[in-house]
């Protein structure tokens, strides 16, 4: 029964197969524009980390000035003052913590033929790596003694090993950077997590660091930091004087398995806040804040206005295309009455038409998903020449996009074919066939 | 009036309709959603495309720029500098040159916050920070008008670290607005105070010169500051002769290149692509959104096409009797118009609030302005002549049934 449906399907398209373009190619279209803002929207809000995103926490003290909050809204400033950052991380309280800031610096390769260069690189401390599952094609990261010794110890980025040493393990060797040697432990593999979740402050979806090297060695001044620098305290000269400041440029994660590990250690913030107090900072002491990776994505606002903005309106676009699409069944439908009719009096039963008449408009719907699959790639391709590098990764389809496209077409074409099916199967035969 | 009405068959049309509730409906619903769409997508636009058209205050299409890191030890940063700027200078083509620490538009800059009374609980005015020499007007092709620019003693060093501000500062009008009461030539010879405490006194104003960071709301406050920097990164701001950009840039990346080992010269870029870069999502947006708002109307035309078209098969033996009663093609044709000019009414009428309705979400939600009405007017004339030239094929063709069809059996 159901492949003669599918033939009378395919024959009534044929007859009206001006209609029949149409409501496919709306259909297409509504498909491919909300697919193209939905795979924007889905990856922008993916979980980097899924199997320990509940584990890892962004930590934010309020040591910001007295009359004015850092935000807008009140919240907490986004990153800390160098002195608490280090204090938090030197206390150890948590099972892991990383405390880091950006950092750039120019690399002499050993051989004297090639260029010097510049790296984009992270100051980090050694539970970086553990506590955000870097993967190692080569050694590892540095232990606790080479953070506290500042060693000069570094990690390199697959791209860079491979034009630094021709992609061989390169565990051990030396790298001259900033004017110094540092020892490589180890190779991180292929790894670029979008949000880049543990640094979203000079871009939530810039790619990863190409070195990593120790916290601690930002206090011998050897390279220079990067990332955002916000100072509301006039402070004195020197670097020191810096490092003592209320300037805030650290950022601090911890890693704490269970509920009651982060209620301990969220005590443990307050009560350094509070201490703090007493010594004329942390005018809101009770402002602190201990958001895991999710809830820290989502209050940053990773999904930018311009995405969610344009997803609303794709959706409304999907609806006008719904619309025009129901218009047309109905008026493709009623205008087979007279078949109708002439189908009832040789004994299709109402539930015969009506399952004939939703597999023509699932037909339809099929059609335009499928086109509109082809256009979302084609809409993905050109959202990615149009707004550049950063959208590489974050405009790509999936399974369950693809999946996803499918079934919301054919789910919408059911829809609107559900209406026009049922007034279809409201035909009286004798009134058609009498006018036969 | 009345007459006039009753010969535009306004009453059996609107019979008629009601015979068709669905269908007039459907082309209705679909009209307001495309104008709620349509008006708000080029509100957007607009927005977008205002911002772009700010002017930079820069000579942007003789400009670029380049990085300078050094990375040699025992590197004298001040002596080299001072060579660099002067070789840029005596190339033929260069106008001027001058050492910067931030580039205009494009994203990463100096901010700091000045008042007019000094101390520590007083509000001041957010700024960007420019430091630049005496060739710093010149080198970024900008306007002075009023006071005077940086005389060379002026210039001082900044040491890594240092939180000393010079004497001088040249401000933008809008920044001498901002702490003025909008009063811009009032400012001039007038003490701020920098940092708090640090006065500084503004001895010359531009008309314009725009922050690094496009989207913060005082991107037109900017103020110039006579320091050149003591450090291993500096970035080198170069002005050339009409046409003779292109040029140079790769002319002087290599002379910086080659005269000095301990450095490299990096990121060579010209201000245009600079502006490109710093709006390429306002850019692509809003290709998006007419793409989008193109789309949808040719949508929305050919659902009434092929709904108006539905309609005039199903009526062709009305038509025909009316044609055989009397009715000129032109009376047809004319019923059909306006039977579409009935339904896009109240579609148009629904679709106004629908974009009201957006807008207000949009502007809670996003904070965007609110829309103008401007706009909307014209998004419904737009829409009302979309329907007419929409329907304008099918009523055509029926207008085209002969009176004969009357007499057949079925059509």
């Amino acid at each position: 029964m159901f492949s003669y449906y599918l033939k009378l399907a395919w024959l009534s398209c044929k007859r009206t197969w001006g209609m029949t373009l149409l409501m496919v190619c709306a259909i297409g279209l509504g498909i491919g524009a909300s697919m193209t803002t939905i795979t924007v929207n889905y990856l922008m809000s993916a979980n980097p980390i899924p199997h320990k995103s509940e584990q890892l926490y962004f930590v934010q003290l309020d040591a910001w000035q007295p009359n004015d909050s850092f935000n807008d809204d009140g919240d907490a400033p986004t990153q800390l003052t160098y002195r608490d950052a280090t204090y938090l991380w030197q206390a150890q309280k948590a099972k892991r913590q990383s405390i880091q800031s950006g950092m750039s610096a120019v690399i002499e390769p050993a051989d004297k033929e090639v260029l010097p260069f510049m790296v984009q690189g992270r100051a980090n401390s050694a539970d970086f790596f553990p506590m955000f599952d870097v993967p190692f094609l080569y050694g590892s990261g540095w232990d606790h003694q080479a953070d506290l010794k500042k060693e000069r110890v570094i990690v390199i980025n697959a791209e860079l090993n491979e034009r630094l040493f021709g992609g061989k393990d390169s565990t051990g060797q030396t790298v001259r950077m900033a004017g110094e040697d540092y020892k490589i432990t180890g190779v991180i593999d292929r790894w670029n997590p979008k949000p880049k979740f543990y640094d979203i402050s000079t871009g939530a979806f810039n790619d990863v660091e190409e070195v990593f090297v120790p916290f601690s060695l930002i206090t011998e001044q050897k390279f220079s930091r990067s990332g955002n620098t916000n100072c509301w305290k006039p402070t004195e000269s020197g670097f020191q004087a810096f490092l003592d400041s209320e300037c805030i440029w650290v950022q601090l994660w911890v890693e704490l398995p269970t509920a009651q590990d982060k209620e301990a250690y969220f005590s443990f913030m307050n009560a350094y806040a509070k201490e703090q107090h007493q010594y004329g900072r942390f005018a809101r002491t009770d402002n602190n804040k201990l958001r895991d990776v999710m809830q820290w994505l989502e209050y940053a606002e990773v999904v930018s206005d311009d995405a969610s903005m344009m997803m609303a309106m794709s959706l409304m676009f999907l609806l006008v295309c719904l619309l025009n699409t129901l218009g047309l069944l109905l008026a493709k439908f009623l205008g087979k009455a007279a078949e109708i009719g002439v189908r009832q009096a040789l004994g299709a039963s109402r539930n015969d038409l009506f399952i004939q008449h939703l597999i023509e408009s699932g037909c339809i719907g099929l059609a335009g998903g499928l086109l509109g699959l082809i256009l979302a790639l084609l809409g993905l391709e050109a959202i990615k020449v149009m707004y550049g590098d950063w959208i590489r990764d974050l405009a790509q389809l999936d399974f369950t996009l693809v999946a996803m496209a499918i079934s919301l077409a054919v789910v919408s074409a059911l829809l609107a074919g559900l209406y026009p099916t049922w007034r279809a199967c409201q035909v009286q035969p004798s009134v058609q066939l009498k006018s036969q | 009036m009345l007459e006039l009405l009753a010969r535009l068959e306004l009453g059996p049309m609107f019979r008629a309709l009601m015979r068709n509730k669905i269908g007039a409906l459907l082309i209705a619903l679909q009209i307001a959603l495309t104008l709620t769409i349509m008006v708000n997508a080029i509100f957007m636009m607009q927005e977008r495309s205002q911002q772009m058209a700010r002017a930079s205050g820069l000579d942007e299409t003789n400009t670029f720029y380049l990085s300078n890191t050094i990375f040699a030890q025992n590197y004298n940063v001040k002596t080299a500098l001072q060579q660099d700027l002067q070789r840029i200078r005596q190339i033929p083509g260069v106008v001027d040159v001058t050492q910067i620490n931030a580039i205009p538009l494009s994203g990463g800059g100096w901010s700091m916050s000045l008042q007019t009374k000094a101390g520590d609980d007083i509000e001041g005015t957010g700024s960007a920070v420019y430091m630049v020499d005496e060739h710093g007007i010149d080198a970024l092709g900008l306007e002075l008008i009023a006071g005077e620019n940086f005389q060379s003693p002026d210039i001082g060093w900044r040491e890594i670290g240092s939180t000393k501000w010079p004497a001088k500062t040249i401000i933008t009008k809008a920044l001498a607005e901002a702490m003025f009461e909008g009063d811009w030539k009032s400012a001039l010879g007038k003490t701020v105070y920098i940092d708090n405490h640090q006065p500084m006194q503004i001895t010359g104003i531009i008309n314009t010169l725009q922050a690094p960071w496009n989207g913060w709301n005082g991107v037109e406050r900017s103020m110039l500051v006579p320091q050149q920097l003591d450090g291993k990164g500096s970035r080198f701001f170069i002005r050339t002769e009409p046409g003779r950009r292109d040029e140079l840039m790769p002319v002087i990346e290599k002379m910086l290149a080659e005269s000095d080992r301990g450095r490299i010269i990096r990121k060579v870029t010209s201000m245009e692509q600079t502006r490109d870069e710093s709006y390429q999502e306002h850019q692509a947006t809003n290709t998006i959104l007419l793409t989008v708002i193109i789309v949808l109307t040719l949508i929305t035309g050919f659902g009434i096409v092929g709904l108006a078209m539905f309609s005039i098969n199903r009526r062709t033996r009305q038509i025909g009797t009316r044609r055989a009663l009397g009715a000129s093609q032109w009376q047809v044709m004319r019923y059909f118009m306006l039977e579409n000019l009935l339904i896009s009414f109240a579609g148009v009428v629904l679709g106004a609030a629908g974009a009201v309705g957006l807008n207000i979400w949009l502007v809670s939600t996003f904070s965007m302005s609110p829309l103008s009405p401007v706009l909307l007017v014209i998004g419904v004339i737009a829409l009302l002549i979309v329907g007419q030239l929409a329907v304008s094929y099918p009523a055509l063709v029926a207008s085209k049934i002969s009176p004969a069809t009357a007499t057949r059996g079925r059509a």
